[in-house]
């Protein structure tokens, strides 16, 4: 049983088409990266994963559970929504941490919100497991910090111990690297690289070719809205099939 | 003479306090509340207030006093405002507080409307309610945020009350201006001065410190 499946999505702004039939699967473990040139609707399918757009067609499944299905018209009520969310985390270009909370306040501050009832006892488990995950992201040290007394490399480590924190099935990254400065993408993609390695499952949308060269189970190539080729990285990058995918892999 | 002239302008700063602070605990919420529909996607309840609001700023608070206070009476034959002191104050209120919620829903509209959309959306994919969303996170940011402008704000409506004697509310500056006509001398109008400095000082610095308190995030 594939942890996600993704059958004919389409998604229309207005009269542009920005995803064309996209259709894919993935085995809990596994990291997918998705590559392709700016436009190609990358972020859009990732927003859709997550319930921020709403897709016109298609079906998203989570475990066999159908999550999405564009053919029944029903209007989720907003703890639906929350219900189907939760199964998905997101890590944002720009990171979107709280700028009022500290590090370890942003990471806990969800999961102390989702408790039923809140007694001391389950609040210090939360914030045992904040620790932990800054630990985990090398951020031991700045578990006290507001957002802007840290690096954008520290803020997107917080970004994705928030996002771990509430234990999502699938983690999802939009260009986890792309609003830092180089020296910084490195720190970044080392802790994505030690998740991998822990069978974390995950979408990663990146346009660091070597990386995800190296990191991910599967790569999809997405081109104007649609798939245009996906297979393992040694497939996609090492023996392209589209023409498309070598013009693109050609300016890297 | 000096306590004669201070009982009585302490006389008329009271009125002007009440006025201040009563402006006040009306029109913030009522602010609020027009904030929100001016932001709101149904046209019929969006385009009166954002109407209202354009009216109200446009014009003189002086000309919104007179209207308030003398419209229903000529137009419609009836004192709605009731009679003496009273009426006339209950008029002057209704007219700063229409005119200060409509220059208060403005800056809770820029407020709100200045925090990223990726904050909502943050939110959004760690599964927290609207209602969460707004309380946890966007509220500390808009207070941030609309601190320096409602200080403006509210240190013009200090002064601005004195214009409340067009309709004879009887505020401080009145109080001062009768010893002219009664006694001759004009150091009373500059002793009206000092409470007004002495007034929007402390608020300068109420709101001072608050920026101070909210300094520990950007
Ligand atoms: N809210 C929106 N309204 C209208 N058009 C949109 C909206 N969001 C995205 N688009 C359009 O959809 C297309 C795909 O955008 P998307 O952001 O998904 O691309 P992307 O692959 O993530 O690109 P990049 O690499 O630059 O991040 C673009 O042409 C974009 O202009
Ligand atoms: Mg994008």
């Amino acid at each position: 049983m594939s942890i996600l499946e993704v059958n004919h999505i389409r998604k229309n702004f207005g009269e542009t088409e920005v995803l064309k039939d996209i259709s894919f699967s993935m085995e809990e473990g596994q990291a997918v990266s998705i590559i392709g040139s700016s436009g190609s609707g990358k972020t859009t399918l990732l927003r859709c994963l997550n319930f921020l757009e709403t897709p016109d067609e298609g079906t998203i499944k989570v475990r066999d559970e159908v999550l999405f299905d564009g053919a029944k018209k029903e209007n989720p009520s907003e703890a639906q929504l929350r219900q189907r969310r939760l199964h998905f985390g997101l890590v944002f270009q720009q990171f979107n941490l709280f700028p009022q909370y500290t590090a370890l306040e942003n990471v806990c501050l969800a999961p102390q919100l989702a408790l039923k009832e809140k007694n001391e006892a389950q609040q210090k488990k939360i914030t045992e497991m904040g620790e932990e995950l800054l630990e985990r992201m090398g951020l031991s040290d700045r578990m006290g910090n507001y957002p802007h007394q840290l690096s954008g490399g520290q803020q997107q480590r917080v970004a994705i111990a928030r996002a771990l924190a509430l234990q999502p099935d699938i983690l999802c990254f939009d260009e986890p690297t792309s609003a830092l400065d180089p020296e910084l993408t490195g720190e970044v993609l080392k802790v994505i690289r030690s998740l991998a390695e822990h069978h974390t499952t995950m979408i990663i949308v990146t346009h660091e070719m070597t990386f995800a060269r190296d990191v991910s189970d599967r790569v999809i190539f997405m081109d104007g809205g649609r798939i245009e080729e996906q297979g393992t990285p040694d497939e996609v990058f090492g023996h392209p099939k589209s023409e498309r995918t070598k013009r693109f892999l050609a300016g890297y | 003479m000096f306590w004669t002239v201070t009982l009585s302008l302490l006389e008329g700063f009271l009125t002007t306090v009440k006025l201040f602070a009563l402006t006040l605990l009306f029109s913030l919420p009522l602010g609020l509340v027009m904030s929100l529909g001016s932001m709101s996607k149904i046209k019929v309840l969006r385009y009166p207030i954002v109407f209202l609001i354009w009216v109200m700023r446009g014009t003189p608070l002086l000309l919104q006093l007179l209207i308030i206070y003398y419209g229903p009476g000529i137009l419609f034959h009836t004192n709605v405002w009731g009679s003496g002191d009273g009426g006339r104050f209950t008029a002057a209120l209704v007219a700063f507080v229409v005119n200060y919620a409509c220059y208060f829903s403005e800056i809770y509209r820029g407020g709100i409307q200045s925090i990223p959309v990726g904050q909502y959306e943050a939110g959004k994919v760690l599964g927290m309610t609207n209602g969460q969303i707004f309380r946890k996170v966007i509220l500390l940011q808009v207070i941030k945020r609309i601190v320096p402008p409602m200080a403006n704000e509210i240190i013009t409506l200090v002064k601005d009350t004195s214009l409340a004697r067009v309709i004879a509310v009887y505020e401080i500056i009145w109080s001062g201006q009768a010893f002219i006509k009664s006694d001759g001398i004009i150091w009373p109008l500059f002793y009206t001065g000092a409470f007004y400095l002495i007034f929007s000082g402390l608020l300068t610095l109420l709101f001072r410190y608050l920026e101070k308190r909210l300094d520990y995030f950007r």
